[in-house]
């Protein structure tokens, strides 16, 4: 089937169907072995066990940012192509995405009350991503309460392009400012700073957090799929009803 | 396994991952039942799509 073909919603919805059970089998298998490998992962030598939040923050964190990234793209083709496949790819990725980075910041707090002293400072990293929780409300805010759906996905894609100015900011706010949260230790020239123990446990969930993700994204879109198609009908069918009144 | 002097909030942690992937799967779950419940509904009442008509 060409990509182009997946525009269609029709395709798009047998697509879903088809690929979400080996989604779905695929997060299952990996968060067993994700979860397996990060109990039996040894502590950190100076934060102890504490060290096992870090399986479900960072994960968490990096889906939340490529959530908004997601949705930064279906701006574009929301903007720009005016695609209805766009916009629902941005609906149903915004409460996905504010899930996440919940799930970051809160975890990133229970890790930071025995290893900082404190729940929570007001430093670059925390603040960034405290503004990506808030701009993701934002925009569920913009879909939700909007009266005509259009206006409202045309707004939200706005806001999805000028938060994107926040991801770079998140990333670089451990080099670019001195901050309590520590600095980059994965994904840096010269090697993660992370033994290899503790690496593939992280390593794995990341994978894992990361079907799971598209298992929701997918099956979220196809609920906003079908939520169209029933207003579609139900338009049709007050149309119905007024012509056979008049 | 010993979780050490800061058990609790591992816990936590894990606790709240898991509350919220359970409502994210809660949601998408009730959500699809629900689409699929009005979409049969308005069939059974004869509604159909302008694509679905024009395909016939």
């Amino acid at each position: 089937m060409p990509v182009i073909d997946l525009a269609n919603p029709t395709r798009f919805l047998a697509l879903v169907n088809r690929v979400l059970p080996w989604l779905i089998a695929a997060t299952v298998m990996l968060l067993a072995i994700g979860l397996y490998r990060a109990v039996n992962a040894p502590d950190d030598y100076q934060q102890g066990a504490t060290v096992k939040i870090m399986y479900l923050h960072v994960p968490a964190a990096w889906l939340g940012m490529m959530g908004w990234a997601i949705m930064t793209v279906a701006a574009l083709g929301t903007l720009v192509w005016r695609h209805p496949l766009a916009d629902v790819t941005g609906k149903a990725t915004a409460p996905i995405g504010a899930a996440f980075t919940f799930v970051c910041l809160v975890s990133g707090s229970l890790w930071g009350r025995p290893t900082w002293g404190t729940y929570w400072v007001w430093d670059a990293r925390l603040t960034s991503e405290l503004v990506l929780l808030l701009l993701y409300l934002g925009v569920l805010a913009l879909y939700w309460t909007a009266e005509d759906p259009g206006r409202g996905a045309r707004a939200a894609a706005i806001l999805s392009l000028v938060g994107a100015v926040n991801l770079p900011i998140i990333k670089f706010s451990v080099d670019w400012w001195n901050t309590l949260h520590q600095g980059e230790s994965i994904f840096r020239a010269g090697g993660s700073t992370i033994y290899s123990s503790i690496l593939w446990p992280l390593l794995i969930m990341a994978l894992a957090f990361t079907c799971l993700f598209f298992a929701l994204l997918l099956a979220a879109m196809r609920n906003e799929i079908l939520r169209r198609r029933v207003r579609a009908m139900q338009m049709m069918q007050a149309q119905n009803l007024a012509e056979a009144i008049s | 396994m010993n979780l050490g002097p800061h058990a609790e909030f591992i816990v936590a942690a894990y606790a709240v991952a898991l509350f919220v992937v359970a409502a994210l799967i809660a949601w998408v779950m009730l959500d699809y039942a629900a689409q699929r419940r009005i979409l049969g509904d308005l069939e059974e009442r004869g509604v159909t799509r302008r694509s679905a008509r024009d395909a016939q």
